[in-house]
Formats: structure tokens, sequence, C-alpha cells
């Protein structure tokens, strides 16, 4: 390693350190601690409570669905919003981020006005007897907004620098578009993709705001975990809201390093030798 | 396969990057078409693939009208400058990828043994699990001319071949792709900006400025006899003076030389290091050395005429000349252009 | 045959007309249902029991503290947390240390986390029941289920917002310049100010803006360490889903209709600074890059 010039490293970095220590790590810790406080039976008994089952299941799936409804409409948008110029496509790109610059509790609102029985499009698809407020059909709407841009904004800037030469070689040599975009366009977009699906994925298991409105919050049926945190505290059993968040917790840290790792994964051939 | 180009165009937004180029090329012909940047040179190469439209003219492969073809339709191999490799593919995939994408099916054994025959003759045997990233550059473009001829092209087209790579690979690789050319007889153009490239390679080298054609002949033809002062100062160095044309004679700074037929009036005059000479007495142009660079095999000589003009030559390596030393330069050859 | 191409491009993969028609159709109504319909509605139900009710709305005395509250969380997250973000990017992007790496993801934590897990992990800090609460409460000090467990929980979910713009740019923009300022003999600070600043500047701005939209959206984590008083710990958010659970809908949408006006003024500004270059070099997050590590 060479010698550094630069001035700042001990205030940068202990401002840095003292920051992160004090507002993630210390918190995350003290959670951790609580938890472990409980002791393996209890602890068991809790996060494996037939209540708490329930609501990592409607969690987990509606996620799932959400995240896959995603992967489609993200990848679309993102292709749309690269390759195609239309009237108004500025405005498409814009409002993209509308679910991250909108508050969770607004966007929670609004979906659930959309799609109660008498509204816009709750009263049409209840005709179809189709019921979305207050099912996970729900849930899993409030998650699809929550979590869209993510894949959009990953794939986006890799599909715009992915090196136009690729396509035409693999036009030069007689391939159609549909076997160019899935053996070349598809693959070099696979990384991105990965980190889309799982920063959307982890989002929509910790979302909380926009769903509580729309989900109807029933035990066993759809209650979301993070709901079940927030009903343990209220009721002021503090071990079960810590236990509870941990398994939360421990999801989250487990989405990051399987993030990490499929990345690597899929970029392997750029490693020299 | 003949190729003919006859008045093509075309422009790009505003930019006219090719102006009406009309140009015949022969069966099994190695082509260079060689120019400065913003010439046209690669947007002809590419309109000549089909990976640009003709705003205007026709694009014959054989009697067959390929304007409208789209590439992917059109039968010709394409290397392109930084290669395009797919990099998530292994070097014997991006091989095999034109003849599995191919209508025309074969069987798996056939392509794998395909891809060894290829790998022979790009001279990268054991190298197929490899990929992109992990070869060099100068295997990299040989993998690229490889993938180019998995698919039988009829036509093989070749941007900035060597651009991209060290003097001593692009030297080797050179000759290669010549002895490769031989081997397959396979109509080849290529695009380059560097003339020494185009000379040592081509069998016929087409010049290009500013979308035009500006001349085109055998490595031979277009030393021998530049037509224009563009030609003579882009194929290597070349001294100019300022010249006066009178009664069929040139002259310049005190020089003279025959110019048969060219009308009386101003001129340019343009001489190649080599075709200078120093001498202590005259005749010749009056000029004192300002420096002298030595080199392996020569003597470079600075100098500047009483004129101001500035002038650089080659002499043998024994020749004692030194810095600020006054003579004269004899002109032993040179070409005159009017203005 | 060669008539029909004339001055057109060569088609690119996806362009034939019918997929274009097709994918542009299909990604625009889905758009609309998805991101525009919720938007549109906000507009529409906070005026549905008229302008009067609107104006009420506003004026009443709690959702005026509320977006007081909601600003004032801001005036304070918000600077001290791109203070934090200027700080570890100078670190992280201007020297190598040893753990410099776990540091980049202890950093990005907040991201995957939870904002109730992140209340709750306040709770056992701060909390009766956690490490500091008995202490803090014996001296009367009082930061849950009030203002400053707010801004404490706000700048845990928006830890990484400035950081993260800032990283992957000064990280692309390398020592050079600032080598160059220090051994012309500028201090760190003018090094920092005349050389650093103007080259990141949008990218800080950038993260400060998303930083702000969070912050004042935050939902999740202040509603576990805020208590819920009326009119003293309820932030602008906290505030529709009252109102929305008194049955005030119209009510909850006009205070809904602020953050959704704050909202589309982040994203203009969001655009506009991406005009100036901003939020181009960001790469995704949490991603490890062996591309990079093999160069």
């Amino acid at each position: 390693m060479r010698r550094n010039v630069l001035p700042g490293l001990r205030l940068s970095l202990g401002v840095t350190l003292l920051y992160v220590g004090l507002i993630v790590v210390l918190p995350l810790a003290a959670l951790v601690f609580k938890a472990a406080s409980l002791g393996p039976e209890d602890y068991w008994r809790i996060v494996s409570s037939s209540r708490a089952l329930a609501s990592y299941r409607v969690t987990v799936l509606c996620a799932l669905g959400a995240t896959l409804f995603n992967l489609f409409f993200g990848l679309g948008l993102a292709w749309v919003l690269t390759r195609y110029r239309f009237p108004g496509w500025r405005l498409v790109d814009a409002m993209v981020d509308l679910p991250f610059a909108l508050p969770t509790a607004v966007a929670g609102i609004a979906l659930t006005a959309l799609f109660t029985t008498n509204g816009w499009f709750g009263s049409v698809l209840a005709d179809l007897g189709i019921k979305v407020a207050y099912t996970p059909l729900g849930i899993m709407i409030a998650m699809c907004f929550t979590s869209l841009p993510f894949i959009v904004r990953t794939v986006q800037p890799v599909l715009e620098d992915l090196d136009p030469a690729l396509e035409e070689a693999a036009q030069s040599l007689g391939g159609s578009d549909w076997t160019i975009f899935r053996t070349i366009i598809l693959p070099l977009l696979t990384p991105a993709i990965l980190a889309g699906l799982s920063l959307s994925f982890a989002r929509s298991l910790g979302e909380f705001g926009a769903i509580i409105f729309i989900a109807g919050n029933q035990p066993m049926s759809t209650e979301i975990t993070a709901l079940l945190v927030f009903i343990r505290l209220e009721e002021y059993d503090y071990q079960a809201a810590a236990a509870i968040s941990s398994v939360l917790l421990f999801t989250a840290f487990l989405m990051l390093a399987l993030t990490n790792w499929m990345q690597s994964r899929a970029l392997r051939y750029t490693v020299r030798n | 396969m003949k190729i003919r180009l006859d008045h093509v165009v075309k422009t790009f937004d505003t930019f006219r990057a090719v102006r009406d180029v009309s140009l015949d090329i022969e069966s099994g012909e190695l082509v260079a078409l060689l120019g400065p940047s913003g010439s046209g040179k690669t947007t002809i190469l590419r309109m000549v693939a089909g990976l640009e439209y003709a705003d205007g003219g026709h694009i014959y492969f054989g009697d067959h009208d390929a304007t409208g073809i789209p590439v992917r339709d059109r039968g010709v191999g394409f290397v392109f400058q930084h290669y395009a490799l797919f990099p998530h593919m292994t070097v014997a995939e991006n091989i095999a990828f034109g003849m599995k994408v191919s209508k025309v099916k074969r069987e798996k054994t056939a392509i794998a043994a395909r891809v060894v025959d290829l790998l022979r003759l790009v001279r990268l045997e054991g190298l197929g699990n490899r990929f992109p990233a992990q070869i060099s550059g100068g295997q990299r473009q040989r993998v690229a001319l490889a993938r180019a001829l998995s698919v039988d092209p009829k036509v093989l087209l070749l941007d900035e071949p060597f651009g991209a790579l060290d003097a001593n690979v692009r030297h080797d690789l050179r000759r290669w792709l010549r002895e490769i050319h031989r081997e397959l007889g396979i109509t080849t153009i290529f695009v380059t900006h560097d003339q020494e490239e185009a000379l040592d390679l081509a069998d016929r080298v087409v010049i290009l400025k500013d979308g035009q054609i500006v001349q085109q002949g055998t490595p031979e033809e277009v030393c021998r006899n530049p037509q224009s002062a563009f030609v003579m100062k882009f194929l290597g160095d070349a001294n100019m003076l300022q010249a006066q044309v009178r009664d069929g004679r040139a002259y310049a700074s005190g020089a003279a030389i025959e110019v048969g037929g060219m009308a009386d009036g101003k001129a340019e005059l343009y001489a190649r290091p080599a075709d200078l000479d120093w001498s202590a007495h005259g005749p010749g142009i009056a000029a004192s050395i300002d420096r002298i660079l030595d080199r392996p095999d020569s003597r470079r000589v600075l100098a500047t005429t009483e004129n101001g003009e500035h002038l650089e030559f080659d002499v043998e390596p024994e020749r004692p000349v030194r810095a600020n030393e006054r003579g004269f330069v004899t002109l032993r050859r040179a070409r005159v252009f009017a203005v | 045959m060669g008539g029909m191409a004339r001055g057109k491009r060569p088609p690119r993969v996806g362009d034939g007309p019918l997929v274009r028609r097709l994918l542009i159709g299909l990604v625009l109504i889905l758009g609309a249902f998805l991101v525009l319909a919720p938007l549109l509605i906000i507009g529409v139900e906070a005026f549905s029991r008229g302008w009067a009710v609107f104006r009420d709305t506003i004026a009443h005395p709690d959702t005026q503290h509320a977006i007081l509250l909601t600003v004032f969380t801001a005036m304070i997250a918000v600077p001290v947390n791109t203070a934090f973000g200027v700080a570890a990017a100078w670190s992280i992007t201007k020297f190598d240390f040893w753990g410099k790496r776990f540091l980049l993801v202890v950093i990005e934590i907040p991201f995957s986390v939870s904002p109730i897990v992140a209340g709750v992990a306040y709770l056992f800090v701060y909390g009766l029941q956690g490490l500091f609460g008995p202490l803090l409460d014996d001296w009367g000090i009082k930061i849950l289920f009030a203002v400053p467990g707010i801004i404490l929980a706000s700048m845990f979910v928006t830890a990484p917002f400035v950081a993260r713009e800032l990283i992957p740019l000064m990280q692309a923009q390398g020592r050079d310049l600032e080598e160059a300022a220090t051994s012309l003999g500028a201090s760190g600070w003018r090094t920092f100010f005349s050389v650093t600043l103007p080259n990141i500047k949008w990218a800080l701005l950038y993260g400060v803006v998303l930083c702000n939209a969070r912050v004042m959206g935050e939902f999740g984590a202040v509603s576990v360490v805020s208590g819920n008083i009326r009119g003293q710990t309820n932030t602008l958010p906290l505030h529709i889903e009252l109102l929305y659970h008194d049955y005030q809908a119209a009510g909850a949408f006009a205070s809904a209709s602020i953050l959704a006006l704050i909202a589309l003024f982040t994203i203009i500004a969001k655009v506009a600074l991406e005009r100036q270059g901003a939020g181009r070099v960001r790469r995704p997050a949490l991603v490890t890059q062996p591309a990079e590590k093999a160069s």
C-alpha cells in the first residue's frame, strides 16, 4: 500500500465510526442482545408460534409474488425506457421514482382507496369476483408499488451501457432478435437483475407503512410479520417483539449475503485467470 | 464474392459521412479502406455489412442488390474494432455461436469439430475453455476472426483490426492475417488509419477523405504516383516548399524541377525525407542545419532554408554533418501540385 | 428492395414495430394503474368533501404541528446525515484501511432492514426496557416517545443516503486532485472546499434531496418510537394514519396531498440534478464488483 499524503483520516473516519456505531450498530446490537437474553427455548417458542409462522408465510409469499411481478414489469420498463423513444418517455422515466419519493403511508391510503370495493379499481374487480383490499392480493399490490423502482433502476444503467457492438456481432452471425435477447442480452443483465430482485424482495419483506392500510390485518391470514412486531409492542410484550424483529433482521442479513454471493457468481467470467 | 458500391451516400443528422462513393472489389481481393478519422471509412464498411443503411446508391454482392438486406441475412463476417466478444461465453462458445443460431441445423458434434478446426486455424488450440477476460488482446482479436469465419461468410470485414494492439503484436498479426487470406481466398475489406498497415497488407488501397475516395490502386501505384498533396502527406513524411511553375519547370528556393504539362502559377513542391540530400557546395537550396536526430539506420537532419522553410531529410549514418553547418539541400525527386 | 430501408437505421434487437408497440403499451397501461392512479386519487380524495374541509384540515393546529415537527426533524436529521455522508465518503475513498469493505456493508445495512425493526431496536437502547432507558429516566431525559427518538430513528433509516451517492463518484474521481492540492500546500479543509466539493456538489445535493424525502415520509420506524401523541409527537405521516383511522378520510388525504406534493418536488429536483450528471456513477447498492477487483 502506498503512503497517503492526504489529511483528515482521523477526523473523517472518527466521525464515520461514531455515527455508524451510535446510529446503526448500537441499536441493532441492543435488539440482538435483547432477543438473545430470552434463552433458546423461549425464543424458539415465540418465533415458531403459529401466528408468527402464518405471518412469515403471508409476508414471504406476497413478497415473492410482488418480486416476480416486478421482475417482468421492471425489466419491461427498463427496456422500454432505454430502447424506445415515445412522447412522454421522460415523464414515465421520472415517475418510476414515485414509489421511492412518496411516503409509504400516503401510498398505503391511496392504494386502499383505489382497491376497496367502492374504489376506482376495486369496484370493477369486485364485479369480476376479485377482492383485493384486505386480502393477501392487496398486500402484494402494496409491495409491488413500493419495490417497483429497484429492478428498473438497477437494470436501466447496465442496459444503457451495453456495448451495441455485441448485438451487432450477434446479428452478423445470424442470430434472431429473440435468440440475441435470450443468449446475449439477458445473461449480461443477470447480475443487475439479481441485485434488483434481492433489493426488491428485501424491501417487500420489511415494508410496513404501505401495507397496513390495505392488508386487513387479520391474524393468521393477512397479518404481515412487521405488523405482528408492532402489535406485540402495543401489547407491551417486548420480548416477543424483540424475538420476531430479530427474525426480520437475520432475514435481512441473509438477503445481503445472498445478494453478494449471487452477484459474484454471476460475474465470475469477468475475473481474470 | 464480388462487391460493388454504386454512388453510395450516407448522412448522419447533418453530417455527410459518405458522399457518392463508387467502388468495385474483385472476388478474393484484400482491400484496405485508408483514411483519417471522419473520412467515412468505417461507415462504408458498416454499410457493406448492413449495420448501416445507405441513404442513396446501391451496394451489390455479385449481381444481387444487397442495399436493404439486414446484416443477419447478408452473409458477412464482421470483426469489430474492440472485438465485441460475448464476455459471458467461453472462447469456444463464442466461436460456436453463429453455427448454433444458424437456420441451417448442425449436429452438436459437427459444431464442436468445426470449433476445433477454427481454433487451430487461428492458432488458439487449448484455449477454448477460457473466457475473453482471461486471454490477451492479440488472442481476443484472433477469436473474433475465428467467430466471424465460423459462418462461412461471403465477405470478411474488419474494422481497425489491429487498432487496439501493441506495435509488435500488430506486426505478427498482420503477416498472419495475410496468410489466412491466402489460405481461404475470401473477399476481405479492412478499415485502417495506419498507412503502413494498409500498404503492408492490402492488394489494393482505397484512400478516403471527407467521405470521398481521393485515390485508389495497388500499394505501388499509390506510393509511386500520389495524385494529390493530401495523399502525398497521408502516406508518409513529406517536406513542403512553396514553388512557382514557369514554362514546364517548378522553382522553389533555388531548386528547379521538370513538371511537364503543368500550367504556370503557384504550386506546392513535396519531397520525402529520403528524396533530399545535403552537400557543402551548390547548386541546391541554401540552408543551415538546426539539429541532428540520430537513428539506428540513418541520421535525420532538421534544417531551415534561407526563406525560413523547415526541411527534414535523412543522410547515411557515417556522414559527418553537424548542427549549425551551412550548405545546400539537393532534390533527388519531388512531386509538384498546383495550389 | 433497396428502397425500403432508405435513410433508416437497421433495426436493433426489439425494434420490430409489433414488439415495440406491445411493450410500450403494456408498460404504459401498467404504469398508469400502479403509479399514476395512486397519485391522482390523493388529489381527488383530498378535495372530495370540498375546499373548505381541505382548508380546515390543513389549518387545524394538529396538522400544523405535524407539519412543523416534520420540517424540524428534517432540519436536524438531514444536515447531520449529510455531514456523516461526506465524512464516510472521504475516509472510504481517500484512504485505505483495514475493514473498509466491512464498513461499506455496515453503512448500507439500514437499506435492507425493516423500518419496524429499526424502531424496535431503538426501543431497546433508549426505552425503559433498553440499555440506557432506566439511566436516562433517572436523569429525567426523554428520548423515546419524544422528538429526539423521532430524529434518531429518521437518521437510522436514512444513514446510507448521502454516502452512497458520494462514494462511487469519489471512488471514480480518484485521489489525484486532492494529492495535487495538498502537495501545493493547501490545508485539508481548503482542499476539500476548493477541490473536492466542486466536483461532488450535484451528487451531494442529490443525496440530500433523497434523504430529505425519506426523512419527511418515514412512517414505520417513527411510528414505533414516537408514541403517537396527537399535537406533540405526530409527524405528518403519523398524522395521516391518525386521521384515516378516525374515519376522516378527506382530512387524511388532504394531509397526504402535502406529502405527495413534496414527493413531486423531490422527483423534479432529482431529474434536474440528474441533468447535471448526479446519480450517474451509482451502481446497484450493496454490490461487490469482482470486475473492479480484477482490473
